[in-house]
């Protein structure tokens, strides 16, 4: 390992149960310093109890976590290296932004002329220079997480946790807000853990995500790893939408494989996958990565022959469902199997959506490298 | 003009439908026409309050130059004083007790710590006659410390009074606050005053009114713990009334009434009246 990508926090066979439930189970992962790390999972999947061990509100029933090589067994949360926005952001509201801002730096005993330099440094980094006479009362859920923010970063800390920071935003706000995270990551070179349940928030701003299910890491990678090469079924079904079919593994070569899915049809894959033959497996195949067309012009079959042995890597359906968006429309495509396709294709131009309606016999056809194959 | 360009009365505008203002009117005489009849008869000259015979303020100079009364009255604005400080700090100690921690016996002390509001004030008299009669509590003490006695049982029932106010604020507590500062580098304590004090600082100042108006108006507990030399105001007014109520006492109430207010006016002021309404 390199010195540019030391852990600064790891974590080692780490469990936490309480009681009976196990709300994290046998966590190992190490987080790098200066990247910005996304918890991503859904409710309940213990994404929140691994940051609350890391900040030190709660304490692991097994395994340890250092931070910065430091074992962190027995250090309170006010002793440790780390600072965290609360998902409620937390400000106090008794305090100026200003108050708030400098109250850690006040608890540390930082000099009065230091504090006053850091905490107007801090506020122009999170873009609230001038709000410093303000109270918590008078401003928008916004500016309040800023004022989290602010008070964190001001800190200094090795590493900045984030507890769901912009589920409270509205979608507009929260794009912004996204952008400035990263940038503001960027610019300050604080390590940032965020945990998330959104899987847009978290290929946006990540650097490298560690999706967890069921107190465990599901898989550990950056976002457009995640995306196009999920590990397992979990992964593939919770980031993005897709299609999942089950088949059995026919052909498996170092250049080529095949998958027998039944109700589907034969998927042809441009390279091997090392799998058991005869195995049962799981075919993930994104909506965006299946092309959709009129039946008869003879297109579909000669683009899927181009890459795929004829009959493989196409199907034929009617559209029993349809859902504009606007900049794409989503499919739902049921084949004479009576299994279904989720397909979505963009609207290129302003006419696109007018092609398909509802009953329309089309067929699909998609790449050989598209599909994925998943063992679990 | 704007008299005659009234909006009709909406559905759920109570306060503007006639039966609504009646009975608000009738609650406010019954409530307050004891109080003004009471303000009007201390500036009555006459000996006997039942008729009026003209405007004076002799009463007053009497009342304040009664001794006894005066001696009453600085005996019961001290024991306020105290119980409320005393109170302040159990019953908040209480609240924060029961709201933060879990520990044996946490059901019967949450149940039992609100028994003084719920028996009978003759029952506390008599038990607080009867406990220091058996522990012997000295009669004899100079001032203040002779008001010690009265001082204990008026903290006694007034601190569940600050605990179920405090603890009523805290149930609106952020715990991510608490969080937030030990995060921040806080030790216990210093979440404690710049956290939760402040949180809570409504209801120490509507826990401590409270305490300190029932301290001040409290006669039968005081009764029953009450030496020869420990008279408070209201068992020295309820002796003066004994053989005919005279404008001096009147003057003696209306006075009281008048320091009451203010200091009421005094906490909410300082306070912020949407701060203390927001604790109930």
């Amino acid at each position: 390992m390199t010195e540019t990508a030391k852990p600064i926090i790891q974590i080692q066979n780490v469990s936490k149960r309480f009681g009976k439930v196990t709300a994290v189970d046998n966590v190992s992962l190490d987080i790098n310093a200066g990247e910005f790390f996304v918890l991503l999972g859904p409710s309940g999947c213990g994404k929140t109890t691994l940051l609350r061990m890391i900040a030190g509100f709660e304490l692991p029933t097994e395994g340890r976590i250092l931070i910065d090589g430091q074992d962190m067994a027995g250090i309170p949360p006010n002793k440790r290296p780390v600072n965290m926005v609360f998902q409620s952001y937390a400000v106090f509201p008794h305090m100026s932004v200003t108050d708030n801002v400098a109250y850690g730096l006040k608890i540390a005993g930082v000099k009065g002329s230091e504090i006053k330099d850091r905490v107007a440094e801090a506020l122009d980094l999170v873009k609230l220079g001038g709000f410093g006479e303000r109270m918590p009362d008078q401003m928008s859920g916004g500016q309040r997480q800023r004022v989290a923010l602010a008070r964190s970063l001001v800190m200094r800390p090795k590493v900045l946790l984030l507890d769901e920071p912009l589920s409270a935003l509205d979608a507009k706000l929260r794009a912004q807000m996204q952008f400035e995270l990263s940038e503001l990551q960027e610019k300050v070179g604080i390590t940032f853990v965020t945990v998330t349940h959104d899987q847009d928030e978290a290929l946006s701003m990540a650097c490298r995500i560690g999706v967890i299910n069921k107190g465990e890491v599901a898989q550990l990678a950056t976002p457009s790893d995640l995306y196009e090469y999920p590990s397992n079924r979990f992964v593939a079904d919770f980031v993005g939408s897709v299609n999942i079919f089950e088949g059995k593994l026919t052909l498996d070569e170092p250049d080529k494989a095949a998958v027998d899915c039944p109700g589907i049809g034969k998927i042809y894959l441009n390279h091997g996958v090392t799998g058991p033959h005869g195995a049962d497996v799981w075919i993930a195949l994104r909506p965006e990565k299946i092309y959709l067309h009129v039946p008869g012009e003879g297109k579909a079959v000669r683009a899927a022959a181009q890459d795929a042995p004829d009959g493989y890597n196409f199907a034929r359906g009617k559209i029993k469902g349809m859902s504009y968006l606007g900049d794409i429309t989503l499919f739902e495509i049921e084949l004479e199997s009576g299994a279904r396709i989720r397909v979505s294709r963009p609207n290129l131009s302003r006419h696109d959506q007018e092609d398909f309606t509802w009953d329309d016999k089309v067929s699909m056809h998609w790449r050989a490298d598209s599909p994925v194959v998943l063992l679990g | 003009m704007a008299l005659f360009t009234r909006t009709p009365v909406a559905p759920l505008e109570y306060s503007r439908t006639l039966w609504m203002r009646l009975w608000v009117g009738a609650v406010m005489v019954f409530l307050y026409a004891p109080l003004v009849v009471l303000m009007i008869f201390s500036f009555n000259d006459s000996k006997r309050n039942v008729v009026w015979r003209g405007f004076t303020t002799k009463y007053y100079e009497k009342a304040l130059g009664n001794d006894q009364l005066v001696e009453a009255l600085i005996n019961s604005l001290t024991i306020a004083a105290l119980a409320t400080l005393a109170s302040l700090v159990l019953g908040t100690l209480a609240a924060v007790l029961l709201w933060r921690f879990r520990f044996p016996w946490k059901g019967a002390i949450d149940g039992t710590i609100s028994l003084p509001i719920i028996v009978p004030e003759i029952c506390l008299g008599v038990a607080f006659l009867m406990f220091f009669a058996a522990v012997g509590w000295p009669t004899d003490l100079v001032w203040p410390f002779n008001l010690g006695a009265i001082t204990i049982a008026h903290i006694t029932f007034c601190f569940p009074f600050v605990t179920m106010v405090v603890r009523s604020r805290l149930a609106s507590f952020n715990r991510e606050q608490e969080e937030a500062a030990k995060d921040l580098g806080a030790s216990e304590g210093q979440v404690f005053r710049d956290v939760l004090i402040p949180h809570i600082k409504p209801a120490l100042v509507a826990g401590a009114l409270l305490a300190f108006t029932l301290s001040l108006d409290d006669f039968v507990i005081t009764y029953f713990t009450s030496g020869p030399d420990t008279i408070t105001f209201p068992v020295k007014v309820y002796s003066m009334v004994r053989f005919s109520v005279t404008p001096e006492v009147n003057a003696a109430s209306t006075l009281l009434i008048i320091l009451t207010v203010i200091l009421t006016f005094i906490a909410l002021k300082a306070q912020g009246v949407k701060a203390i309404a927001e604790t109930h």
